[in-house]
């Protein structure tokens, strides 16, 4: 193995030299931890690398020169609403007020926060149409588990325990069902229809008295809004069921569609989507959950409640026994919170509106220019993001979508998602978002265009792509099958010594 | 639109290209009865006015109190090269890294931080990474359960409380059973976790345990038995959680060393803001044998054809994209650029700077005792402590609120977070870091002698 050559780092422990760094902390005394028992104590010190800040700073930088990112280019990764992450927005997540405020503050020294949770909560009911928000899951999966669990407790409390099952369709996200195990149901998979849609006759065929609740997708994953909405959710309360709603794809619908107007009950928005607070790599999002009347008892603890004279404070533990209880250590990812309550102020009524129409004009705009050049299964309006497919690409050259997603990175490209949703064969879902140019989804698609030219031409150009990232095509098998999860060769005269 | 790049004649250009004539047409399939109402929000700011209104929200919180509030989340020095990295747009704006040819600026960074937290912890395994301290400690106990098929587990009265309550939340969601152990009531022992107790909890034939969680420090700041707890917990056959706190580490003996299973903790002492409760960092460590049971992202080493070093997320078949309901959970999005931010953080501190962060921290807390004894305020519980501990205050909840009229805050009330513990009634759980100044200190404790003696105001 090398790392020469080219822009890959050493890692910050090939890098460590005993006695770099320092300096930022003053000594404590010699004596401090004299007066716990030995027995106590660690054995051996911790083998963290020792580096000088420049080299820090230079490991990271550098590093970060290996990514892409929204900052560095167009990201159409499908279902994950890659936008724009406004600025303005970090420097308000950083504002001292808001940094510095520990979570346990008496609700007199928090009242800024407060109120801002407060409005926001108030915001993203109005957007989704539903009674009440709670902003503490911490990501759209933990807001589907709370979502959930809060359906679990309603059925419990009308002593309707038989009801032990989860529908979904089979182009939901794997988050569907995952959290439904984890809630104690049992998953039941429904076939989509041929048109990318529901199949509300599947659906009501598996409806019954053992049915807790549907989780929908819409707009689905396949980028269509269910057009057959208004009979599935009937369906589903005749039942005695409730409607969840995976709200990852509200960023089509602001403005034109009110999910709790509709029927759902309840519904999680992933606010790392829709209101653009960024991914960070894999992380930190936050998945707050709207609800109807039904469940609005069992929201989780602790709420922000305004009080009658002014001000806010946060529930105490034990004060609304009907709740499902805590989802996480105390009251949100706030930081994250701050980011969506300001880009939506930025927005307001019309703005929001505007986002969600000029993200489905950008994913029709791209889908009408691919139309020829991939396969594009469902060819009735998208929403903010569309299925494109490689299959007869394959059929004709062998190519399959996974090399055309490889060789876009040549072309400057992130890849759509691939090889989903599961239900179209050689699937890219592409969702350009509303803050792509004109010129950048042009340049997109000739990309693409060529891309398919070459498949034709030069077949091996794809098979070997990508040929201009930092590293190719990665060994994954003996990754998995010979784990190294750590570095372990920090030993010698690398390992630090006592001071 | 605020950050939007089309023009009216980008709009026009598009809409010929669909072949419409308004936007209004692509929302042909919305049914006519479920068209949404207006949108009822203020309207936009410019983001001069936006600026103000987050300015004026901002200065309402009232961070410039005397602080030793703990209890879970920690004041501590961060320094500038932290956030000023952070801010690297290349890190912040990236999503999860499903593409490693042009991702391997993320991957590197969480295996390092996979390698560093296995250091802290001394577990080989670290995933990367979980919501906060209260849902990794809720997925280590629900890890317990499948490795062992057993279906109850205990966790000690003295693991913070909303972790207890998160893993309740949890278990009942997926109908398993989580119990409380008792803490001891006096002696020298008093409120660290009841072995005798524990051994009776475990010795229920027809109950079997999966697993056993106990804090260190614990929620009241005390070291606990964990060499002690871990070994009833495996001779009953089930699994030891050893729930800590990643600065101590640096000086406390490790999961590792005590023979844990599993850690779990929240990394937000490792220079992530306190931001009102999060973002934060939860940490999930394991032994090697429970390798393919761990929920949440591990990243590898390996090569890329050409046989350059490079990085991967790797053992995906544990992940909800790949195994649906039968996934190890449904963790999806995580908490990567907080683990990147304690990356940073411990390579700027290194070894030596954070054993000076808990040590220093741990002498603050020995003054503090000292000064708070003198006020009128001992200590709850006599055995050893590192930085944090709950001290005896008659009428605490009271006292405290007229403290933060004086612009202290004395920690935290103990029946606030505990209601439900008469041993706990008189309790202010305060703690000391590096960042608590001896001036603190003595103003802290000349306000309580001045309460407690009468003199208010």
């Amino acid at each position: 193995m090398t790392v020469a050559g080219d822009r890959l780092q050493p890692t910050l422990f090939e890098l460590s030299r005993p006695g770099r760094g320092g300096g930022k902390v003053p000594h404590p005394p010699k004596d401090a931890l004299t007066r716990i028992p030995a027995s106590y104590l660690r054995g051996s010190w911790a083998r963290l690398p020792e580096v000088s800040e420049p080299e820090l700073t230079r490991h990271f930088v550098n590093l970060s020169q290996l990514n892409y990112a929204v900052d560095t280019g167009f990201y159409p990764l499908g279902s994950c609403t890659m936008k724009y992450n406004p600025k303005i927005d970090e420097w308000a997540a950083r504002l001292g007020g808001f940094a510095a405020l520990h979570p346990l503050a008496p609700d007199e020294l928090a009242q800024g926060t407060l109120e801002l949770l407060w409005e926001l909560e108030s915001a993203l009911a109005e957007i989704g149409g539903m009674k009440a928000v709670t902003l503490q899951p911490a990501a759209g999966a933990q807001g589907e588990l709370t979502g959930i669990l809060m359906v679990k407790a309603y059925h419990r409390s009308r002593g309707d325990l038989d009801r032990t099952e989860v529908l979904v369709p089979d182009s939901s996200h794997g988050t569907n069902p995952a959290t439904a195990s984890m809630a104690g149901f049992k998953t039941v998979t429904i076939p989509s229809a041929p048109d990318g849609g529901v199949d509300v006759e599947a659906f009501r065929a598996a409806l019954g008295p053992r049915t807790a609740a549907i989780m929908i997708t819409n707009p689905s994953t396949a980028g269509l809004f269910e057009s057959r909405l208004c009979e599935l959710l009937d369906a589903v309360h005749e039942a005695g069921a409730l409607a969840y709603m995976d709200g990852a794809n509200l960023n089509a619908i602001m403005g034109r569609f009110k999910p709790g107007e509709a029927g759902f009950d309840v519904m999680h928005i992933n606010v790392h989507k829709t209101f653009s607070t960024p991914h960070g790599g894999g992380g930190p999002g936050a998945g707050p959950v709207g609800v109807g009347e039904k469940l609005l008892p069992f929201l989780p603890t602790p709420r922000v409640l305004r009080l009658p004279e002014g001000g806010f404070r946060l529930e105490r533990p034990g004060e609304r026994p009907t709740s499902i209880g805590r989802v996480r250590a105390f009251a949100g990812n706030t930081g994250v919170l701050v980011r969506a309550y300001a880009y939506i102020r930025a927005h307001g009524a019309d703005g929001l509106s505007e986002v969600s129409d000029d993200a489905v004009l950008a994913a029709n705009y791209v889908k009408a220019r691919v139309t020829g050049v991939l396969d594009v299964p469902y060819s009735r309006p998208c929403m903010h993001e569309f299925v494109a497919s490689a299959a007869t690409l394959k059929a004709r050259t062998g190519i399959r979508t996974l090399d055309v997603a490889k060789r876009l990175i040549d072309y400057g490209f992130h890849p759509p998602t691939v090889y989903f949703p599961l239900t179209v064969e050689e699937a890219l879902l592409i969702e350009p978002t509303e803050t792509e140019s004109l010129e950048a989804l042009d340049a997109f698609v000739e990309a693409l265009r060529q891309i398919v030219v070459e498949a034709e031409t030069e077949p091996e150009l794809l098979h070997s792509a990508p040929h201009l990232s930092p590293v190719r095509r990665l060994d994954e098998t003996t990754a998995a099958r010979q784990p190294n999860l750590r570095w372990r060769a920090m030993t010698g005269s690398q390992t630090p010594c006592p001071d | 639109m605020a950050y939007g790049p089309h023009t009216t004649d980008d709009r026009a250009r598009m809409l010929a290209a669909i072949g419409v004539d308004s936007v209004d047409a692509l929302f042909a399939d919305v049914p006519e009865t479920l068209k949404a109402s207006g949108l009822n929000l203020p309207g936009p700011q410019s983001e001069a006015e936006l600026t103000v209104r987050l300015q004026a929200l901002a200065g309402r919180n009232r961070v410039d109190a005397i602080s030793f509030l703990g209890a879970g989340a920690y004041r501590h020095f961060t320094p500038a090269v932290v956030d000023q990295l952070l801010l690297r747009g290349e890190f912040y704006t990236a999503y999860t890294p499903y593409q490693p040819e042009i991702s391997q600026g993320t991957l590197q960074t969480i295996y390092e931080y996979q390698s560093m937290m296995a250091e802290l912890t001394g577990l080989d395994v670290v995933s990367a990474s979980h919501y906060d301290g209260a849902t990794a400690t809720a997925e280590a106990a629900l890890m317990t359960c499948r490795a062992t098929h057993r279906e109850r587990v205990l966790v000690s009265h003295a693991v913070h409380p909303h972790y207890r309550a998160t893993a309740a939340t949890y278990f009942a969601g997926a109908g398993l059973n989580v119990e409380e152990i008792p803490l001891v009531a006096d002696g020298p022992a008093a409120g660290t976790t009841d072995l005798a107790a524990l051994e009776r909890l475990l010795a229920d034939p027809d109950r079997p345990v999966a697993g056993v969680a106990a804090a260190n420090p614990s929620f009241l700041g005390l070291l606990e038995p964990m060499a002690e707890i871990g070994r009833l917990a495996h001779a009953a056959g089930a699994l030891f959680v050893a729930v800590v706190e990643p600065v101590s580490l640096a000086v406390l003996a490790t999961p590792g060393e005590y023979e844990a299973d599993i850690a779990a903790g929240d990394g937000q002492p490792l220079g992530i803001p306190l931001a009102y409760g999060g973002p934060y960092l939860g940490i999930l460590a394991c032994r090697e044998p429970l390798l393919r049971g761990i929920p949440g992202r591990l990243v590898g080493m390996t090569t890329d054809i050409e046989g350059r070093r490079a990085f991967v997320m790797t053992l995906r078949a544990r992940e909800q994209d790949i195994r649906r309901e039968k996934a190890a959970s449904n963790i999806c999005t995580n908490q990567a650029l907080c683990a990147l931010a304690a990356s940073i953080y411990l390579g700027a501190m290194g070894p030596h700077g954070l054993r000076d962060v808990a040590t220093l921290g741990a002498a603050r807390a020995a003054d503090l005792e000292r000064a708070l004894a003198g006020a009128g305020a001992p200590r709850l519980h006599p055995g050893p402590y590192l930085n944090e501990f709950a001290v005896r205050v008659p009428g605490a909840a009271a006292v405290h609120a007229r403290l933060v009229g004086r612009g202290i805050v004395a920690g935290v009330p103990l029946a606030r977070l505990i209601p439900d513990d008469p041993d706990l009634a008189e309790g202010l759980l305060v703690c000391g870091t590096e960042v608590t100044s001896p001036e603190e200190i003595t103003a802290f404790a000349a306000a309580l002698a001045a309460e407690l003696s009468g003199a208010v105001r």
